[in-house]
């Protein structure tokens, strides 16, 4: 129970998330691992650079794949007071992406912000 | 003949050393992560554009509704199949390569 | 583990959380909480069936800290808060009512 997970000791978290998301297992450990963090009420942190942006793509539908549409679970971070996703802007437009194809609320931010990101935070996962 | 590409074009050069060495006419099916290059105004669009010149291409459906690539976001000319086309392709095509 | 519900063996896991979401039915849950001496209310099916929207939209079950907070949105500041929760469900909202809705354990849940 959350009374027996609070450590008192709250950690800058930063998941880096740069796989697409269900060929490999990657995207799906990541979020089980933000989760986990956020259980933890620590400071976390998301970005989604390179394939890692179309993990929030939007109307994903895994029901033909026989997986888990763990796509949907994005939107529930809020409610673990996760609301700092980051995108990179140079992937999306790699990719022909705009904010519109996105399932959830993020900030489009540039590679420079990121490294600010980087160099602010205490541990950094790498997916 | 065909091949199968399974890779993101972002994440691994599959897709271009395919279309390097593939021989003339061939059926090249998109699925799994390899159905990103079927997006419009990607990176990668010149790539397929140029390919569907000496090419045919296909892509698994079911891949892209998991990803959320609507059907109106793809390249043009690229036949979308299920998994009965898909096991149609296999026995149609002599030979099948995986570019994995 | 299983247990046996409408004549049906269902399989779950060593804590006895269902293995399989969908051989959940209304049933199971009674079950479940008559092995723990806890007699079902329309309070406790309230938040049972918000258990299984909640899964059904985010794909996770919620730990408390969520689950207060999300049943507050929903239901109201009332029920929203840990005490009316832990005085339906006394083993713990996450490790009762998520077991009973059919959910895996949440995510953090020790």
């Amino acid at each position: 129970m959350e009374e027996e997970t609070q450590s008192g000791i709250v950690k800058k978290f930063l998941y880096i998330n740069r796989r697409a998301p269900h060929g490999t297992i990657y995207a799906h450990e990541a979020l089980e691992t933000v989760l986990i963090g956020a259980a933890f009420e620590q400071d976390v942190t998301l970005v989604f650079i390179d394939d890692g942006v179309f993990q929030l793509k939007k109307n994903q539908d895994t029901s033909e794949i026989g997986t888990k549409n763990f796509s949907k679970t994005y939107a529930a971070l809020e409610d673990m007071d996760v609301e700092k996703l980051y995108v990179e802007k140079k992937s999306l437009e790699q990719r022909g992406l705009t904010q519109d194809d996105l399932s959830v609320d993020v900030k489009i931010i540039s590679s420079d912000q990121i490294k600010k990101l980087i160099n602010e935070s205490e541990v950094i996962l790498n997916f | 003949m065909l091949h199968t590409i399974n890779k993101s074009p972002f994440e691994k050069n599959s897709l271009q050393t395919c279309l390097r060495v593939a021989p003339d006419k061939s059926n090249i099916l998109l699925i799994e992560d390899g159905v990103y290059a079927a997006l419009k105004n990607t990176d990668f669009e010149k790539n397929i554009l140029e390919g569907q010149k000496i090419h045919k291409f296909y892509v698994l459906e079911p891949d892209l509704k998991a990803r959320g690539l609507d059907i109106k976001s793809l390249i043009p000319n690229i036949d979308i199949i299920d998994y009965k086309g898909f096991v149609k392709l296999t026995v149609e095509n002599s030979r099948v390569q995986n570019w994995l | 583990m299983t247990i046996e519900v409408n004549g049906k063996t269902l399989e779950t896991d060593e804590e006895g959380y269902l293995a399989n979401l969908n051989d959940w039915e209304k049933e199971v849950a009674s079950v479940m909480a008559e092995a723990e001496d806890l007699e079902l209310g329309d309070d406790h099916w309230e938040i049972i069936n918000f258990l299984r929207e909640y899964y059904e939209e985010y794909q996770i079950a919620p730990a408390v800290r969520v689950l207060t907070k999300a049943v507050g949105k929903k239901l109201g500041k009332d029920k929203g808060n840990s005490k009316y929760l832990y005085e339906l469900f006394p083993y713990g909202p996450a490790k009762q009512a998520c077991k009973f809705a059919g959910l895996p354990k949440p995510t953090g849940c020790v």
